[in-house]
């Protein structure tokens, strides 16, 4: 163990000179974890081979040229400019060559769409800037969530050392099982966004108001990484996918603690909680969800200041409406769905208490659980 | 019209600014029509017909089963509570199905949603036919009242045998303010 | 058109007013070149902040302005212009005509650009800031998501385009009426040829842009919903209109690369152009099916099965007439009499990068794989190795190849061989990384990665930076060729150059073929 963080750190020192650091990085596409990745990723090295090889012939005819044809060895130029001959056989050859990639390329492709028959569905939905995972069971509630980039804001901005996952971790993953065909139902609910896992071998488009689907057989457990892939907004870089491949029973374990917690969670808000647990859960939930527009010090951006706000210091019911049912028009969503009672409750008494808001209202899981229902 | 013999290049120039102008009006009144046209047919985007589905009912094909799962999404800022009342349905080509969505207005205003209907696999939208749909009219609902929206369909026994699951994604979008206009779903 | 005899006008109102196509087209070529420099600008503030993981420089939100007015900037103010600005000084003079066909609208079609240009910069000013939307500026981020300032793009995006669009009718209307008796088509240089057909290509997709533009406008204004779901639009919809002129757009800029290198390579090979009509038709070929592949930037919206087949299928097609292209320049070259001046470098510069750009574009034309590359920086790498390398060092090629014909004077070529140096390696090292990081899956558009494409994104920027600086070089070198070059009286300058406009004094005078020149004498083509 310790002889790996050595060597990691080594690893991180040797990254400071990016010469050096060259054989850590990847230059090529990942087969991944999928047969239909693996199937990509031979369908790639195909077709960038037989354009190397195509270049090399070009690139070599036109090498010798440029050797032996010069002026300045006195090599005279000679006239001829047209021939019928080799003009059709160019033409023809590549055809034919093209016509031998179309048709790995076809299989392929009628392979990822090959949609039906799945074992578990998935509703994934986009949102600027943060994901939403929904599993849709045939029977029994649904299980929801959303996946926040967890990266600090201490790291972007270079204050602190950026972690191993810097920009690609976040705050809940996906969990998926190995060996199963699983479908992702992608959709948006503001703008276009891309959700894009290279190793799984799954990029599609997220569309507001229309469903795309797409579908991934995992091989192997693991974590996986991935982006959003279509420009979303400013955050666009800041909404990663981070997806957990475990074993099928690992899996159902999983699914039945995450409805234990959703009980939980139901629980939670009926019990009252001290000024300061509020104050330390509000001001992580701030970080995760608020910072980005609203800014460190609540100085805003994006959004409204906070610091001095007459929303964050006046009117109790006002404030929480604005946080629990966003505000129509504008970049402030509706959070009410995205945190508990418990969250929202804690992240609205932070506001009224930080950044010099010293209102002195401590709001609890109840108010908020009242609150929704008018 | 304009012949110019000093400057030849005029009567070319005349015509070229007509095609210029004929492409411009080629977006409006053929580009978006033609794509409408090619997303009923072809069912890009999983788009399903706006209008109800009349045709003479059709022989139950009760050799075959299809899935059918229903989904609710809500758009950016739409804070209605809004799920289909069963995520999931075994019909037979050719039954006539009824099934019920559930939507809420937590706000204390009356506001007016449009639900906009798309099907995966996009393959399958032309051989689903709604005879019945909240989708086909706005849903205006007042403030802190409650509704439940039906839904009929019937799934074509002409649909590809290789098709064995068809997904019907609802998204409602808020258009109080857009209302007034007429709008027709697609 | 007045008394022949006389000289440019005096101060400004030489350039307000002026009607002649050399005038207009060196206003073009100096216009494109300070928007060169300034979506250079915003590309250098890009690779600054990417030079390491984390922000540094800029928020993210400017960020993505600077990436949509870089991609604008370049595109319809760099590229598009400094060809017009080159048609402009030489089909004339290469079809002996005395002037273009409509000179009165040749001056509108150039004085309307800058206004365009400065109401686009203006928005860098506003509430909300400017466009942040990607210069593809889908909807809706583009539309009910965007700034205030897209108003403001969009008069702009219209600006342009009729500047365009008288640009390339004028350019129609000359090659169509104003060749020099004996001039007919197959005998046209093929810079002519490529801009007569890049110029219909303008006509037909230029007014498409505007149509998309317009339903944005009236989508964000008047209530109507072309792009939102909500009202039964279709966000895909603009992306079809989009690419529809998106990607004929792409042939706009590269075919007059392809003229500008199709008479630089024979020239100095001092041998005719290898297949003239092959070239010619391959040329028309790539036009007709830039149409109907419009979609493979499209591949991951969700289209049927069918679509993406039909969509690859004719993508692919178009490496054919590409490939004879290539192949027909190499040919050229081989079994001539080369040498290596300043625009020869460019133009071999073009020759291998633009193969080597249309060899990834040939990945990307499949499907399938294109789901692992689409909207990464293996996309960014490949339009950078056919726009940059291609238009760009065919233009430059162009400006060293001609400068000597328009100015009397000759380049310092030493400097000029520094300068393709420092472009190809800056240019290499800036792009062939990011081929790796995107197969890595370094998504395109992002202010910050993750660490592991933290080494090849330094090496990006730090290219970014030398290639940059060169064009400081070039700068120097065209001015100080105008200001103090060793004066060139021979008027065929280079001495395998062919064609109407070397047969010309050198300098070219302000007025050129007021009587048309004999074709019979001179050789059919270059």
């Amino acid at each position: 163990m310790s002889i790996k963080k050595s060597l990691m750190t080594a690893g991180a020192t040797l990254s400071a000179l990016p010469i050096a650091a060259l054989a850590q990085n990847q230059v090529n596409m990942s087969p991944g974890v999928t047969r239909v990745g693996a199937e990509i990723y031979d369908l790639h090295m195909l077709i960038m081979i037989i354009c190397i090889v195509i270049g090399i012939g070009v690139f070599g005819v036109m090498l010798y040229s440029i050797v032996y044809h010069r002026k300045s060895k006195g090599y005279v130029a000679s006239q001829f400019h047209e021939s019928t001959k080799v003009e059709i056989a160019w033409t023809v050859v590549p055809f034919l060559i093209l016509i031998g990639m179309a048709v790995p390329a076809t299989s392929t492709l009628l392979e990822v769409y090959d949609n039906d028959d799945a074992e578990l569905d998935i509703l994934v939905t986009g949102h600027q800037w943060k994901w939403r995972y929904e599993y849709l069971n045939a029977e029994g509630e649904n299980v929801s969530f959303f996946s926040n980039l967890a990266t600090p804001q201490e790291e972007i901005y270079n204050s602190e050392a950026k972690g191993e996952h810097y920009l690609l971790e976040v705050d809940e993953p996906l969990v998926i099982p190995v060996d199963t065909k699983v479908r992702f139902l992608i959709t948006a609910n503001d703008v276009i966004h891309s959700w894009w896992v290279p190793e799984i071998a799954v990029k599609r488009d997220a569309i507001p108001g229309f469903i795309n689907e797409a579908w991934s057989k995992v091989d192997q457990e693991g974590i996986y990484r991935g982006q959003c892939t279509e420009l979303c907004g400013s955050y666009h870089g800041f909404m990663p996918i981070v997806v957990h491949a475990v074993s099928q029973d690992e899996f159902q374990g999983w699914m039945s603690a995450k409805r234990a917690d959703k009980d939980a969670q139901i629980a939670a808000s009926s019990v009252d909680l001290s000024l300061d647990a509020l104050m330390t859960e509000g001001e992580s939930v701030y970080k995760t969800q608020c910072l980005a527009c609203h800014g460190g010090q609540g100085e805003g951006g994006v959004g409204k200041a906070i610091s001095g706000s007459a929303i964050a210091m006046g009117d109790l019911g006002v404030h929480l409406d604005v946080g629990i049912k966003g505000v129509a028009g504008t970049a402030m969503q509706a959070f009410g769905e995205q945190l508990t009672d418990v969250e929202m409750a804690a992240v609205i008494t932070y506001q009224r208490n930080a950044f010099g808001n010293n209102t002195g209202d401590v709001v609890q899981p109840s108010d908020v659980a009242q609150h929704k229902q008018g | 019209m304009l012949r110019l013999s000093r400057n030849p290049g005029a009567d070319t120039a005349i015509k070229l600014a007509a095609v210029a102008c004929a492409m411009f009006a080629f977006v409006f009144v053929v580009m978006v029509p033609l794509y409408d046209v090619l997303c009923d047919a072809l069912g890009i985007n999983g788009k399903t017909s706006g209008v109800a589905y009349t045709a003479v009912p059709a022989v139950v094909d009760t050799s075959r089963e299809v899935k059918i799962q229903f989904i609710a999404t809500n758009n950016d800022g739409m804070p209605w509570e809004f799920r289909p009342q069963v995520t999931q349905l075994t019909v037979h080509p050719g039954a006539a199905t009824d099934t019920i969505f559930y939507a809420a207005n937590p706000t204390s205003l009356p506001m007016i949603a449009q639900a906009i209907p798309s099907v995966t696999p996009s393959r399958a939208a032309g051989y689903f036919h709604k005879t019945e749909c909240f989708c086909f009219n706005q849903q205006p609902l007042e403030g802190l009242a409650s509704t439940e929206m039906p839904l009929q369909f019937v799934v074509d026994q002409d649909l590809p045998k290789d098709i064995r699951t068809i997904t019907l994604s609802y998204t409602l979008f808020d258009v109080t303010t857009m209302a007034g206009s007429t709008i027709a779903a697609r | 058109m007045g008394d022949h005899h006389h000289g440019p006008a005096k101060g400004l109102s030489r350039w307000l007013f002026t009607t002649n196509h050399k005038d207009i087209g060196t206003m073009y070529l100096w216009f494109s070149f300070a928007m060169f420099i300034l979506g250079g600008t915003f590309a250098m503030i890009i690779r600054a902040e990417l030079f390491q993981p984390g922000m540094q420089l800029v928020e993210p939100g400017f960020f993505n302005q600077m990436t949509t007015l870089h991609g604008l900037v370049m595109v319809f103010g760099a590229i598009m212009p400094s060809f017009v600005g080159l048609a402009n000084w030489l089909i004339p003079m290469m079809i002996g005509a005395p002037d273009m066909a409509l000179p009165r609208m040749n001056n509108w079609s150039f004085w309307i650009l800058p206004p365009g240009f400065l109401m686009l910069a203006s928005t860098l000013f506003m509430e909300g800031g400017a466009p942040a939307f990607g210069w593809t500026f889908y909807a809706p981020l583009s539309t009910t998501y965007a700034a205030p300032s897209v108003t403001f793009f969009i008069f702009a995006i219209h600006v342009l385009g009729i500047s365009s669009i008288m640009g390339s009718i004028n350019i129609i209307a000359t090659i169509m009426n104003m060749r020099a008796p004996g001039m007919t088509y197959m005998k046209m240089p093929l810079f002519v040829w490529t801009w007569f057909i890049t110029a219909f290509l303008l006509v037909a997709v230029m007014p498409v842009l505007a149509g998309a533009v317009t339903m944005m406008l009236m989508d964000i204004h008047f209530g109507t919903s072309f792009f939102s779901a909500a009202g039964g639009g279709d966000p895909v919809l603009f992306q079809h209109i989009f690419w529809f002129f998106g990607h004929p757009e792409v042939y706009i800029i590269i075919l007059p690369a392809f003229g500008v290198v199709s008479q630089v390579i024979p020239a100095f090979s001092r041998k005719p152009l290898f297949g003239y009509a092959s070239m010619v038709y391959a040329t028309a070929a790539i036009a007709i099916l830039s149409f109907v592949v419009w979609a493979h930037h499209m591949y991951t919206v969700g289209m049927p099965v069918a679509g993406e087949l039909f969509f690859m299928y004719a993508t692919m097609l178009i490496a054919v007439p590409t490939g004879v292209k290539v192949f027909n320049w190499v040919s050229t070259m081989w079994r001539g009499s080369l040498s290596f001046e300043t625009p020869m470098l460019f133009s071999i510069g073009f020759l291998v990068l633009f193969t080597i750009g249309g060899f990834t574009g040939l990945m990307l034309s499949i499907a399938p794989a294109d789901f692992q590359y689409h909207d990464t920086y293996f996309v960014v790498a490949h339009f950078h190795y056919v726009m940059v390398a291609g238009a760009v060092f065919s233009m430059t090629s162009a400006v060293y190849f001609w400068l000597p014909k328009w100015t009397g004077r000759m380049y310092n070529e030493t400097m000029g061989k520094v300068h393709f140096w420092i472009s190809f390696v800056g240019f290499n090292v800036t792009f062939f990384p990011q081929h790796f990081v995107g197969l890595a899956g370094m998504p395109r558009r992002v202010p910050d990665y993750a660490l592991q494409f933290a080494d090849f994104n330094m090496m990006s920027s730090i290219g970014a930076f030398v290639y940059g600086a060169s064009q400081i070089m070039f700068l120097y070198n065209v001015i100080a060729t105008i200001v103090s070059g060793e004066k060139v009286s021979d008027e065929q300058v280079w001495d395998g150059a062919e064609g109407l406009e070397w047969t010309l004094p050198t300098p070219a005078p302000y007025h050129t073929f007021e009587v048309p020149p004999k074709i019979e004498a001179t050789p059919a083509h270059g």
